[in-house]
């Protein structure tokens, strides 16, 4: 086991790579001069130079992101200019409602979505199957931003049952945190739940049709104990895959509903330094969130091992 | 002489006439798929709505009228008017125009240089290791934040969200055309010409593009519901399409300064977004299924 | 030995497919005693596995429906309720099948597995129940069950596999066992063992067995009777040496010469039944041998043949049995059986 996480670790080192050039060159693409693109219209030549200067652009491409680079792999993903302090710092204040979100959407969807899933394979074909599964379709196309303001529009606006937006600390009170979080969470949840219920219907589908279903049956378990047992286990590797993938797509999502919900983020950091032109902060926080994504799939593929022991290679 | 020209005439019928049959059978089968079908009727209606809807708007989409500000929906203004007074029909309509042609171009030029690098990739065995490396290195950044970055350094532009999504999305295509002209490239025949000395750019283009078309055709449908909704919310966020212009992300932001006062500057342009997405989902779901030789359904 | 154990009477199995109705099996009869292996052959498709998965309705209730009578100890497995059905299964009746590679759960190790079926039917708790499944594996011949019983199937062999799936079955002692192909999946060496384990387990238990199998060597080996499945029909019905010695009905014939044989002319070509099994769309009106059998006149192609006793101890489908069968000597099928 250890010499695979191992061989999984070196093999993210290349993408890695790929991530880290990606991000440097971000700041690369601007058009024109970025000091001067960072400092805006109004700022004099000798504070551009300056600027120009402490980032480092008057050093060869490579250079900067050797330098760059050796920063990053010892903690420093560089220095806010708004707001003074290091990027990571940043990064971490806002990290919190992100996480709390995320995974309130995540356990919000899977909690739906298998069940929902279940029951659409064990009555294929029925109203009940047709009825979940073009509203799943519903739910893949309907952005979480536009569902978060239509959210609003009925629960906050019209009903009032809710609060509008904002976001309060769990140290506020459990309740009043979740209370919060509910809209939000529905919203980036929905496409979530969807995926997921698609996924568990088709893959038990497949597995009801396995020969150790039919063995199982033959034995005379209940009808129960052979979906719950025998087949939802096994059709748990594919969900599983689904809800590790798209968990780095749920933090990205959240990045757009926190907007929409006036949530202090990491979605409302990136935008807001898109429009103070904060660049090492878009930089650094891209690359922590592509990099806990990398991370979130190795975690996954790991999980295989526990779920399916076909996997497990330590055994000989 | 005459009778191998005879032969190959027949040869040639017989061809174009399985083609013909072949035709025939899938239009039938996408007939009797009720997903492709509803799918295509609503792409049908949208797109009816992006090119007639603004003639039958009788309001300029800039016009601006501050006596006439947030009306609800009525007879002259049948989806009301926004903050500013403009007319939120023609808004839409013409917001239609920059959405899905948005979607439209990714959709274009992702398939191309996605089929361009899955091709090439899947060919040479030295190629396929950098160019997969770098499309997972693409691919570990979730879609909208990598949007975002690239949109903060280009700049706020139509052409610069198309050059975005189409950076996001390439990966994705070349994964699919790889992985299907792997299959490909596996086969006999593909080694049977490459022993008669055909060159690598005939093979490529010839006799492996023609079969990673279906899959290709999937995916770039539903690459175009994906960068229609990126699109949406890259404008939402203010890092899109420029303000005054009408995509629905800026009808919806602009909805959202006002959600307690005018609900349907939010509905309308949502609606028009959820149904085009929903169209072009069940559009692709459907072709998937038509296309896919493994989902025939076979049962016992 | 001449209790009753199991009694399938005309049975019929009709599967609601997208394409229509299909029937899979149209008119099934045959007895099991204690003590008895039955053989059931054919071609793939004839419906044998059908009839196999029938009896213990393990087919998809939604979409099929069943007539005739199964009866089990002279109750209709067909008209009982879920829950008996569940009680009778893996207790009275149990099935092995064909492919023991995936006939496994694989995320269970086969001490779950197995010990899952012991608690369902007995009232033992975990440890005993333990014990029992070892007992049962080593039983089966799997060497150092003990530590065996903690793997996972796919740490086994396939022969091994089989064996597993035998210990399961056979673990609460049932009466009746039906293996659907027990074999097919395995290499040469591991067939005849599993034939022979699950012969000894037969005496044993004193169980019933039914043997579906394509493979009328499986059927000399181990069975008692036979019964002849073509297109969903039962076409002849004997004890296994009258069947070898002088078949009856003109497709069991053709299946008998179609064996390879090791002794006499090896030049000569293989025998052949021309034509093609028909699709269970497309059945024939008359004898649904008919579009292939050397015999077939008129009256074959119009009227079904029902299946009739032929003597004492054997049944038959076909309209000519009797003249087919005096003809002897004559007749082109067994002139040309005399020159192997």
């Amino acid at each position: 086991m250890k010499g695979y996480i191992l061989k999984r670790l070196l093999s993210l080192i290349p993408v890695l790579f790929v991530v880290a050039v990606v991000v440097f060159l971000i700041i690369h693409i601007t058009p024109g001069d970025p000091a001067s693109v960072m400092l805006g219209p109004e700022a004099s030549p000798r504070e551009v130079a300056e600027l120009r200067e402490e980032l480092g652009l008057n050093l060869p491409l490579y250079q900067q992101f050797t330098s760059w680079l050796a920063g990053v792999v010892q903690g420093d993903f560089g220095w806010s200019i708004f707001m003074n302090e290091p990027v990571l710092q940043s990064f971490f204040s806002h990290l919190g409602p992100t996480l709390s979100l995320a995974i309130f959407a995540q356990l919000l969807a899977v909690m739906l979505a298998i069940p929902f899933g279940v029951i659409a394979a064990k009555r294929r074909g029925t109203i009940i199957d047709q009825t979940f599964m073009g509203g799943s379709l519903i739910g893949i196309s309907v952005p979480s931003f536009l569902l978060g303001l239509l959210l609003i529009l009925l629960f906050a606006v019209q009903l009032r049952w809710l609060p509008v937006a904002g976001y309060k600390p769990l140290n506020a009170g459990f309740f009043l945190h979740i209370r919060y979080l509910i809209l939000p969470a529905i919203a980036l949840g929905a496409m979530q739940a969807a995926l997921i219920a698609r996924m568990t219907r088709s893959s038990m589908l497949d597995i009801l049709n396995a020969n150790y279903i039919k063995t199982a049956r033959s034995k005379g378990l209940r009808e129960k104990i052979i979906i719950y047992k025998h087949a939802l286990r096994n059709a748990f590797i594919p969900i599983l895959t689904v809800i590790g993938q798209t968990f780095g797509t749920l933090v990205a999502g959240a990045a757009v509903v926190e907007t929409v919900f006036n949530i202090p983020g990491i979605g409302q950091l990136i935008v807001n330094s898109v429009e103070r032109r904060d660049f090492a902060v878009i930089q650094g926080t891209i690359l922590l969130v592509a990099i806990s994504y990398v991370l979130i799939n190795l975690v996954v593929d790991l999980l295989y091992g526990v779920i399916d022991p076909r996997v497990r290679l330590n055994r000989k | 002489m005459q009778t191998t020209v005879v032969r190959e005439q027949e040869l040639s019928n017989v061809k174009s006439h399985i083609k013909k049959e072949r035709r025939q059978l899938l239009i039938r089968r996408f007939l009797s798929n009720k997903l492709a079908v509803t799918g295509s009727i609503i792409i049908v209606i949208i797109l009816l709505f992006t090119f007639a809807g603004p003639l039958f708007a009788s309001h300029d989409p800039y016009e601006l009228e501050a006596k006439q500000r947030l009306l609800e929906p009525s007879a002259a203004h049948i989806f009301g008017t926004d903050n500013y007074g403009r007319d939120l029909f023609s808004r839409v309509a013409h917001g239609a125009k920059v959405s899905i042609g948005v979607g439209f171009f990714v959709a274009i030029i992702t398939s191309i240089l996605g089929m361009i690098i899955g091709l090439y990739a899947a060919y040479y065995r030295s190629l396929d290791n950098i160019l997969m490396r770098l499309c997972d290195g693409l691919m570990a950044f979730p879609a909208i934040l990598l949007a975002i970055a690239i949109m903060a350094a280009l700049g706020p532009r139509v052409e610069n969200v198309i050059i975005a999504l189409s950076i996001v999305f390439t990966p994705y295509v070349a994964r699919t055309v790889r992985s299907s002209a792997l299959v490909i490239k596996e086969q006999t025949y593909i080694e049977a010409l490459k022993a008669q000395g055909a060159g690598a750019t005939r093979i490529i283009w010839v006799n492996i593009a023609p079969n990673v078309i279906s899959p290709l055709v999937v995916q770039a449908t539903f690459i175009f519901a994906d960068s229609i909704i990126t699109e949406a919310a890259l404008s939402f966020l203010g890092a899109g399409i420029p303000a005054p212009a009408p995509s629905w992300g800026n009808l919806l932001y602009d909805g959202k300064m006002v959600i307690f006062n005018a609900w349907w500057m939010t509905v309308f342009p949502g609606i028009a977004i959820m149904l085009t997405v929903f169209g072009l989902n069940l559009f692709g779901d459907g072709l998937r299924d038509l296309l896919d030789p493994h989902n025939n359904k076979a049962k016992k | 030995m001449e209790t009753k154990l199991l009694e399938v009477k005309n049975l019929k199995t009709h599967f609601n497919t997208e394409r229509g109705r299909v029937t899979a099996v149209d008119g099934v009869f045959f007895t099991v005693h204690a003590g008895e292996t039955v053989g059931v052959v054919g071609e793939s498709g004839c419906g044998k596995s059908v009839t196999a998965e029938s009896i213990l309705r393990l087919l998809d209730e939604k979409s099929t429906e069943y007539e005739g009578e199964i009866l089990y100890k002279g109750k209709n497995l067909l008209t009982s309720t879920i829950n008996e059905m569940q009680a009778v299964r893996g207790n009275d009746i149990s099935m092995i099948f064909q492919d023991p590679m995936s006939s496994l759960n694989p995320v269970y190790t086969v001490g779950n597995q197995i010990v899952e079926s012991i608690m369902l039917h007995q009232n033992v708790n975990k440890k005993e129940a333990y014990e029992k499944a070892i007992e049962m594996l080593r039983l089966t011949g799997i060497p150092s069950p003990e530590k065996r019983i903690h793997e996972y199937p796919h740490e086994l062999s396939g022969g091994m596999r089989q064996r597993v799936m035998i210990a399961m079955a056979l673990s609460c002692q049932p009466k009746l066992l039906i293996a659907d192909e027990p074999t097919t999946a395995l290499d040469v060496t591991t067939q005849s063992q599993i034939l022979d384990l699950i012969n000894e387990l037969k005496v044993k238990f004193n169980m019933g067995t039914v043997m579906i199998t394509h493979d009328l060597g499986v059927v000399a080996e181990v069975c008692t009777k036979v019964v002849v499945m073509y297109l969903g029909q039962v076409i002849e019905e004997s004890d296994v040496r009258s069947l070898f010695s002088s078949p009856y009905h003109p497709y069991t014939d053709g299946l008998l010469k179609s064996i390879p044989q090791l002794t006499g002319d090896r030049s000569k070509k293989l025998h052949v039944i021309e034509g093609k099994v028909p699709t269970l769309h497309q059945v024939p009106k008359g004898c649904r041998f008919a579009p292939r059998c050397a015999f077939a006149n008129e009256k074959c192609h119009d009227e079904m043949p029902e299946l009739v006793q032929a003597d004492t101890s054997r049944k038959v489908r076909c309209w000519h049995y009797k003249e087919i069968f005096q003809a002897g000597e004559e007749s082109p099928y067994v002139s040309a059986a005399d020159s192997y």
